[in-house]
C-alpha cells in the first residue's frame, strides 16, 4: 500500500514537472517574439535583419549566417537567425509569417522551394519587410533581390571542367544531387548537361540521383550508383552533404582512386578525403562572403539606397562595390577551386 | 498469446518428432514469409546486376547497410511488444552520434571502448527519461516520445550549433570499425547480430523476457497477476535507448560526418522494420528476429530498387506499400487464427 501511494505521488510530481517544462518552452517562444518586437520599433531606419536559411544546423548556412552577422554588426543593425530543422518545401512559411509580424527590416532567405513560400513572402513585403534571397532563389516577383553565389553557368562549368580533367575527358559520369525539387541544383544540372553536350561529347551523363542532403541517403545512393554502373568514371555532387557522403563511401570502397569525385564541398568536410587521395579537387564559393553580401544588400534596401532595379549599385563593406543585374540579381563572383595545395588555408 | 510460438504438437500425431516440429515451426513462423521476400529481392537484384551480391562492395553493403537499423529495430520491437512505442530513437541516435564525435575532439586519445560505453550509457539515460515519463506519469508512449523526439532533436541542434563532426576529427581506428571486416563479415554486422541473438534468447527463454509479452498482451491482467509492469516498461525503454545510443556511436564510425540532422526519420524506419517483421503494433506479438529481418528487407529493397531501375520517386511509395501490406497480412492472419480457435472450441464441445 505504502509503495503504491508513493509511486502515485511520484507520478503526480512527474506530471507537474512535464507541465512545467511545457510552460517553460512556451515561455521561451514568447520571449523570443518580444525580443523581435523591440528590435522592430527602434529608430527611423529599421536595420534589423533576420536570416532564414534552408535549415538550421547546416554548416554551410552556419557559415553564411556568420558572414551575415559580421556585416550586420559592421553597419550597426540587429541580427537574428531563425529556421526549420528540416529543409522541406513548406517548413519556412511559419518563420516568414512570424518575422513579418515582428516587423523586421529585412528578411534574408534561402528558399527551400521557389513557389511554396511565395505567398508568405508577398505578405511580408506588404508589411514593409524587404526580402533578399540568397543561395537558392524564389520566383523573381516574390523578392526584392537575389544574391547569386555564382552564375549557374559558372558553377556548372567549373564542375564539368573538374570532372573532365580528372577522368581524361571521356567515360560515364553520374550526378548525386540534393532533393529532387532543389532549385539551384536542378538549374546547375541542366547547365552541366548542356555544357557536356556542347564541349565534352565523349562524357556520358548516365543518371541523376537524389540524396536529399542526408548523409545516410547520399551514402547509400553512391553505393547504388557504383553498383549499377560498373563502367562509371566519375561522380559530380553539387551539394556539400552529398560530396562528403560520397567521398566517405568511396574512400572505403574498392573504387577508391578509380572513380573520380568532384562537386561543391566545404574544406573542413573534404580535408580527410583530399589528403587520402579520394578527391583531387572540388569547388565552392565562400559562404561567409555570400551572407556578408546579402546582409549589405538588405541594408541598402532598407535605407532606400537602392530599390533593386537593374543598374543600382551599393557598397558591401570589405567586398567592395556591387551592381544589381537583370531580374534583381547580384552576383558574388567566380567559384573557387580547392585542392591539396590550398585546402590547408581554409577553415569553414 | 503470441502467434509465433508453435503450438505443442499433439502426442497422438503420427510421425511427430523434434525434427518435424522444428520444420513445421519454421513454415508456420511469421518471419519465414518476410525472409522469403528478402531472399526474393536479393535474387532479383542479383539477376539484374550480379554486382549486387558478388562484388566485394556489394556483399559488404548488403550486410552492412541494415546493421544500424537492425540495432534500433530490435530495441523498438521490445518496446512495441510491451504495447508502447519509442518515437525518439532517431533523435537519441543523433545526440549520441554527436557526443561520440565530441568525445574524440575534446578528449584526445580517449579509448574507443570508453566512447562506446559512454554512448550506450547516454542512450540508456535518454531512454530512462522516456520510460519514467511513460511508466510513472501513465501518459501514452506515443505522446511522450513524440515530445522527447523534438526535445532531444532541439538539444542536438542547440548543442551542435555551427559545428559538425568531420571524418578528420575521428581516429582512423574508430572509423575502421564502421567499414572493417572480419572474414568478409563487416564488424558492424557482427555487433548487430550478437545483440540480436542475446535479445532473442532473453525474450524467448527468460521469465523477464516473457513478461514483456504478458504486459503487451494485457497490461491490466499482467498488473493483477503481480508482474512488475512499471519496472519492465522502464527496462524496455532503457534497452531501446541504449541500443539507439550504440547505433549512434556506430553511425559516427560508419558515416564519418555527423550533423545535427543525423538519424532524422529513423524512428519511422525502425517501427516500419518491426511491423513488417511481424511485431504487432498493438503489442504482445512478434519477435526481434522478425524486426531484424524487417530491417534487412526494408533497406535491401531501398538498395535494390535503383538497381532494378525503379525511379527515385517511386521508391518511397514501394516502402509504404510494403508496410501497409505487412499490416494487412497481420490482420488477415489474426482473423484466421481467431476463427480457428473458435472452431477448435466448438469441436471440443
Amino acid at each position: 500500500m505504502f509503495t503504491k501511494q508513493r509511486s502515485r505521488r511520484f507520478g503526480v510530481a512527474i506530471t507537474a514537472a512535464a507541465a512545467a517544462t511545457v510552460l517553460a518552452l512556451t515561455g521561451c517562444a514568447s520571449s523570443g517574439d518580444g525580443g523581435g518586437d523591440s528590435g522592430g520599433d527602434g529608430g527611423d531606419a529599421n536595420l534589423s535583419v533576420t536570416f532564414l536559411p534552408k535549415n538550421l544546423g547546416n554548416p554551410y548556412f552556419d557559415t553564411s549566417s556568420a558572414g551575415g552577422q559580421e556585416a550586420v554588426e559592421e553597419f550597426g543593425g540587429e541580427f537574428a537567425e531563425v529556421g526549420p530543422t528540416e529543409a522541406s518545401p513548406t517548413s519556412q512559411v511559419s518563420f516568414i509569417q512570424t518575422a513579418a509580424q515582428q516587423g523586421v527590416g529585412a528578411l534574408v532567405v534561402s528558399a527551400n522551394d521557389p513557389e511554396a513560400i511565395c505567398d508568405a513572402l508577398d505578405e511580408a513585403s506588404g508589411a514593409g519587410v524587404k526580402v533578399v534571397t540568397f543561395d537558392s532563389d524564389t520566383n523573381p516577383e516574390c523578392r526584392d533581390l537575389f544574391i547569386n553565389q555564382a552564375t549557374a553557368e559558372g558553377i556548372a562549368k567549373i564542375q564539368v571542367d573538374l570532372i573532365a580533367e580528372q577522368i581524361g575527358d571521356e567515360g560515364q559520369v553520374a550526378v548525386l544531387s540534393a532533393s529532387a525539387n532543389a532549385t539551384n541544383q536542378n538549374a546547375w544540372i541542366e547547365m552541366m548537361e548542356e555544357e557536356l553536350a556542347a564541349n565534352h561529347p565523349d562524357i556520358e551523363l548516365v543518371e541523376v540521383v537524389y540524396g536529399d542532403d542526408d548523409d545516410q541517403t547520399s551514402f547509400d545512393k553512391t553505393a547504388a550508383l557504383l553498383q549499377t554502373y560498373p563502367e562509371l568514371k566519375g561522380i559530380i555532387s553539387p551539394t556539400t552533404v552529398g560530396i562528403a557522403a560520397a567521398a566517405r563511401y568511396l574512400s572505403t570502397s574498392e573504387y577508391q582512386g578509380q572513380v573520380a569525385l568532384t562537386g561543391l564541398g566545404t574544406p573542413n568536410q573534404m580535408r580527410e578525403y583530399v589528403e587520402d587521395g579520394t578527391v583531387t579537387a572540388f569547388a565552392l564559393w565562400n559562404p561567409a562572403d555570400l551572407g556578408y553580401l546579402a546582409a549589405y544588400a538588405a541594408q541598402a534596401l532598407i535605407t532606400g539606397e537602392i530599390t533593386g532595379e537593374e543598374g543600382d549599385t551599393f557598397e558591401a563593406g570589405k567586398l567592395g562595390s556591387y551592381e544589381v543585374g537583370a531580374d534583381g540579381t547580384v552576383l558574388l563572383g567566380d567559384p573557387y577551386v580547392f585542392d591539396a595545395d590550398n585546402i590547408g588555408d581554409f577553415d569553414f | 498469446m503470441t502467434a509465433t510460438t508453435a503450438p505443442p504438437a499433439p502426442p497422438a500425431q503420427p510421425g511427430s518428432s523434434a525434427a518435424t516440429r522444428i520444420v513445421s515451426h519454421i513454415f508456420k513462423a511469421r518471419e519465414t514469409g518476410i525472409l522469403i521476400a528478402l531472399l526474393a529481392v536479393i535474387v532479383v537484384a542479383t539477376t539484374v546486376n550480379p554486382n549486387f551480391l558478388f562484388s566485394s562492395d556489394g556483399f559488404r553493403d548488403l550486410l552492412l547497410t541494415p546493421s544500424l537499423l537492425l540495432l534500433v529495430a530490435v530495441g523498438q520491437a521490445i518496446v512495441i511488444i510491451t504495447r508502447n512505442v519509442d518515437l525518439s530513437v532517431g533523435s537519441v541516435l543523433g545526440l549520441t552520434a554527436y557526443l561520440t564525435g565530441r568525445l574524440f575532439i575534446d578528449l584526445p586519445g580517449i579509448p574507443v571502448i570508453a566512447v562506446f560505453l559512454a554512448g550506450i550509457a547516454f542512450g540508456a539515460i535518454l531512454g530512462l527519461v522516456n520510460g519514467a515519463l511513460v511508466a510513472f506519469a501513465r501518459v501514452p508512449a506515443l505522446v511522450i516520445t513524440l515530445g522527447t523526439l523534438y526535445i532531444y532533436r532541439g538539444i542536438n541542434v542547440a548543442w551542435t550549433g555551427s559545428d559538425r563532426i568531420n571524418a578528420s576529427d575521428l581516429p582512423a581506428a574508430f572509423r575502421g570499425l564502421g567499414t572493417g571486416q572480419i572474414l568478409f563479415i563487416p564488424i558492424l554486422t557482427i555487433i548487430a547480430v550478437i545483440v540480436l541473438v542475446i535479445a532473442a534468447w532473453v525474450l524467448r527463454n527468460l521469465r523477464s523476457g516473457r513478461e514483456f509479452y504478458a504486459i503487451g498482451s494485457d497490461p491490466d491482467a499482467a498488473h493483477l497477476y503481480g508482474l512488475r509492469v512499471t519496472r519492465r516498461i522502464l527496462t524496455a525503454f532503457v534497452l531501446s535507448g541504449a541500443l539507439a545510443g550504440l547505433s549512434g556511436v556506430l553511425y559516427a564510425a560508419r558515416y564519418g560526418t555527423v550533423s545535427s540532422a543525423a538519424g532524422t526519420g529513423l524512428e519511422l524506419q525502425a517501427i516500419g522494420a518491426a511491423v513488417i517483421g511481424g511485431v504487432a503494433i498493438s503489442g504482445g506479438v512478434g519477435t526481434v528476429w522478425g524486426a531484424a529481418i524487417g530491417a534487412y528487407l526494408l533497406l535491401t529493397i531501398n538498395r535494390a530498387l535503383p538497381i532494378v531501375g525503379i525511379q527515385d520517386f517511386w521508391q518511397r511509395a514501394v516502402v509504404g506499400a510494403l508496410i501497409i501490406g505487412a499490416i494487412v497480412l497481420d490482420r488477415v492472419l489474426a482473423l484466421r487464427q481467431h476463427r480457428k480457435l473458435i472452431e477448435a472450441r466448438e469441436d471440443v464441445r
